[in-house]
């Protein structure tokens, strides 16, 4: 086989992990937009406030450590033990879940009936104050996050592969990571639609996202749905979160992914499940293959825009995205 | 047909039992505004129950208080006996109290079917992995639900839209799909907020004949609401008759036709 199209079939598989990787962002955005009508603006942040937890209870230090020392003249920063991944995980979820209720609590529950605009901007607002929170709790400092998956390129794939161009090709080059991040986001897929498809729950939040009236006629408590849904799109984050930090460790650039999704959400649909995944794979395979074809020509770097020029001309041409619902206006 | 402790036979030889829901003295303000001003009435086990009134009499005010939309400001609500707690909307119909809306209230996304199964949430018991994995106990859960679904399309004959998007479906057909939602909880009590509004005349038999058949076959407790007098006086056992949020007649159809009161209500007074 001639080493320019395995070097291509590589790009291609690498772009496929990539998207992976920014679906799993999106799907934080379309749960939530489905079930309330909100533009979450915060899931970036989400992501980043659940890593960051996580990181802080693995390591066992001590929220807001900062401020009370600041306060009491202490020295304290770590409890002085180190809580293993797994429970940790199960921890932060539940740290999400809280923070979801607060949520709903304190946000949502005062701005039910307004306009969508109006719920937009109190999601900017929660963006902000939840990444100052996450400094104050936490610290700023770059954390390095290991929760034990797997990194660094798969020897395996790379063996297997190397035989198959010149002497020149070296074999595929895979990141473990971005294949578990793979495994792991199709098990979320699979999990999120079993559950809002079959689950008296999900099919409650389905309702509630049609028709509020309807739903409360139905014996559906608005409340409790919004809870659950942001407490799962709090989870997505936190997956989310886990695998971006494991990737780049986790540091305020990571509530920044939040904008590679935009461009997914175009292409997918903001209240598609599926449509979320294969945005970012289509975004994730075209950035990495433009890169590799017409990157050189001019100049490179255009992962940086590729993702924004393709999501403007889907707007021109399909504005409700590829599997986004229709827009029918009955007249 | 005065003083019925235990229930009344109606006209067409049908056994009306004892009282379903009480509504005790009561009295609603928006501000200023009186809706609804110290009315009482019952509404009885397998009757078909209307309330009536001109525009603005504060009939919707009321099924909105029957439902928990609306909290009165004084007055109480008995349901099987007991008074009823200050409800949420949502708690109300899981008490077994369903209803349907006047401008239509239906989940426009969803298929038919879909719409229908919302209405069986409330009898889903199993637990969410069960449900998501389709296995046990939810399994038969689902067939059964879905079984009760089926029937009620079958019942209000809506087989032939059963796939089709609620949103494309003509305003006739959506009030139906709206009545096989609420009849779907299988509901102590059905509340219809002006079933027959907009339709027309063919409509409105069709209406009528369903809501006539759920409450034969399943006998349905119904209270509905309607401003066409001649739909009302032939489909209800007993008839509220509401003017300026003030209860001006109860009884049956050929009572309530016979009260001055309402006469007045509905042709106007003349003052010569």
């Amino acid at each position: 086989m001639p080493d320019q199209f395995l070097y291509a079939t590589e790009v291609f598989i690498n772009g496929l992990m990539a998207g992976v990787l920014y679906a799993l962002v999106a799907l934080g955005f379309v749960l939530i937009y489905k079930a309330s009508g909100i533009f979450n603006y915060a899931q970036g942040v989400m992501a980043l406030f659940a890593a960051m937890t996580l990181v802080g209870i693995m390591n066992g230090q001590v929220p807001f450590s900062h401020i009370i020392n600041a306060v009491f003249g202490t020295e304290i920063h770590h409890f002085g033990w180190h809580v293993p991944a797994f429970l940790a995980i199960l921890l932060t979820v539940g740290v999400m879940v809280i923070f979801a209720w607060l949520v709903q609590r304190l946000v949502m529950r005062h701005l039910v009936g307004q306009e969508p605009i109006i719920l937009f901007m109190a999601t900017i607002g929660l963006a902000y104050f939840l990444e100052g929170v996450s400094d104050l709790m936490w610290g700023s400092e770059i954390k390095k996050l290991d929760v034990g998956l797997p990194q660094g390129g798969s020897f395996w794939i790379e063996d297997m592969t190397a035989g198959l161009g010149s002497d020149n090709f070296y074999g595929f080059f895979i990141d473990n990571l971005d294949m578990v991040a793979t495994v792991v986001a199709a098990l979320l897929v699979t999990g999120l639609v079993l559950f809002s498809q079959y689950t008296k729950q999900g099919r409650a939040m389905r309702a509630v996202a049609d028709d509020h009236q309807a739903a409360l006629s139905v014996g559906i408590s608005l409340n409790f749905i919004w809870v659950l849904v942001w407490s799962v799109a709090g989870f997505v984050a936190l997956v989310a979160g886990i695998m971006w930090g494991t990737k780049s460790g986790v540091q305020f650039s990571l509530s920044l992914i939040a904008l590679k999704a935009l461009p997914v959400l175009m292409l997918g649909g903001f209240t598609s499940i599926p449509g979320a995944i294969v945005g970012g794979l289509i975004i994730g395979v075209g950035e990495k293959m433009f890169e590799f074809w017409i990157g050189p020509l001019v100049g490179g770097a255009t992962e940086n825009w590729f993702a924004y020029v393709l999501a403007l001309l889907f707007l021109v041409f399909r504005p409700q995205g590829l599997f986004g619902e229709k827009i029918i206006e009955r007249v | 047909m005065k003083d019925m402790q235990d229930g009344y036979t109606t006209a067409d030889g049908r056994k009306i039992g004892g009282v379903v829901m009480e509504m005790k003295n009561i009295t609603l303000r928006f501000g200023g505004v009186v809706a609804i001003k110290d009315i009482s009435f019952d509404i009885r086990e397998g009757e078909i129950r209307a309330i009536i009134g001109p525009n603005g009499a504060g009939k919707s005010s009321m099924l909105n208080v029957i439902s928990g939309f609306y909290v009165p400001q004084e007055g109480e609500v008995w349901f099987h006996g007991a008074p009823r707690p200050q409800m949420k909307p949502y708690e109300v119909a899981k008490q077994g109290i369903a209803r349907t809306f006047q401008n239509i209230a239906l989940f426009e996304g969803m298929s038919v079917l879909d719409n229908v199964m919302t209405g069986r949430l409330g009898h889903m018991k199993s637990g969410m992995f069960a449900q998501a994995l389709w296995r046990g106990k939810a399994e038969a859960e689902e067939v059964a639900n879905r079984e009760v679904a089926e029937k009620i399309i079958d019942f209000l004959e809506i087989q032939h839209i059963r796939k089709t998007p609620v949103a494309r479906l003509p305003y006739g057909l959506k009030k139906r799909v709206e009545l096989a939602r609420a009849l779907a909880a299988e509901p102590k009590l059905l509340l219809l907020d002006e079933p027959m509004a907009g339709m027309n005349v063919e409509e409105k038999e069709d209406m009528s004949r369903f809501i006539l058949d759920v409450n034969d076959e399943f006998g349905t407790t119904i209270a509905l609401i309607e401003h066409d007098m001649g739909v009302v006086m032939d489909l209800s056992d007993r008839v509220v008759v509401m003017d300026y949020g003030k209860k001006i007649g109860d009884g049956t159809p050929d009572e309530v036709r016979n009260n001055q009161d309402v006469i007045d209500a509905y042709l106007g007074v003349s003052n010569d």
